[in-house]
């Protein structure tokens, strides 16, 4: 799975994009996003700031309960302020 | 049609030439986005925006695909920038035919509104005081939603 971070959250995590495999336990988002805070106390508070960062999975935005495939590509980031 | 650039573009030349060679377009409705050079009372220096490759482009083509089937658009244009910009220069065009006026100018208005909570572009801004990302505004939420009431209602 090929988690990507942008803006704010590509600073605090130093990360762009990882490759990971996370255990058959993760199964959603939500389940995704827990894994990944258990690693590093960094990761953890940068993707608990519920409310503020959205998700997307295979470039289409999700939620905490969206299924998650072995193969897909998972984006973290804050509010977009394009226009 | 969607272009997003790393590149600066002329929106004088765009909209010079978007539906240039129609004959049924009687209205042509156009926004154009620029960087300002203060947020509040901090000078901006510059402005670097990122965004999401691939996410973007298919944000935006289902944007203009929703506009087309709300109204009946003849032509439809929306070019965003990426990378580092300065104050003055266009970040963002919209542009809309139709042929009547009011086509156009509600779709260019709801593609503004509806690509600024939805494209994934995030900006940073480079002020005297460092470095800043962009807070979203609620007020953009709001604009947005504006057309959500629209078809519900």
């Amino acid at each position: 799975m090929r988690i990507r971070y942008f803006a704010w959250l590509r600073q605090r995590t130093g990360l762009a994009e990882e490759e990971v495999e996370p255990p058959a336990e993760v199964r959603t988002v939500a389940d995704l996003k827990r894994w990944l805070g258990s690693r590093h106390p960094r990761f953890a508070e940068t993707l608990a700031a519920t409310g503020v960062v959205r998700c997307a999975v295979n470039q289409e935005y999700a939620e905490d309960d969206t299924p998650l495939g072995r193969e897909d590509e998972v984006a973290f980031f804050p509010p977009v302020t394009g226009g | 049609m969607i272009r997003v650039l790393g590149e600066p573009f002329d929106p004088a030349a765009e909209i010079a030439r978007f539906a240039a060679d129609r004959r049924d377009v009687g209205g042509i409705a156009t926004f154009v986005g620029r960087v300002r050079d203060r947020a509040g009372d901090v000078r901006i220096r510059a402005m670097t925006l990122e965004h999401y490759p691939g996410m973007t482009e298919r944000q935006l083509a289902r944007i203009e695909a929703e506009a087309r089937r709300r109204w009946p658009l003849l032509d439809c244009l929306v070019i965003h920038r990426y990378g580092r910009m300065e104050p003055g220069e266009p970040i963002v065009l919209v542009a809309t035919a139709s042929a009547h006026r009011r086509a156009a100018l509600e779709a260019c208005a709801f593609l503004i509104d509806w690509l600024k909570t939805k494209a994934p572009f995030w900006k940073l801004e480079e002020t005297e005081r460092g470095s800043q990302w962009v807070e979203a505004k609620e007020a953009d939420d709001a604009a947005a939603a504006r057309w959500q009431e629209k078809t519900a209602g």
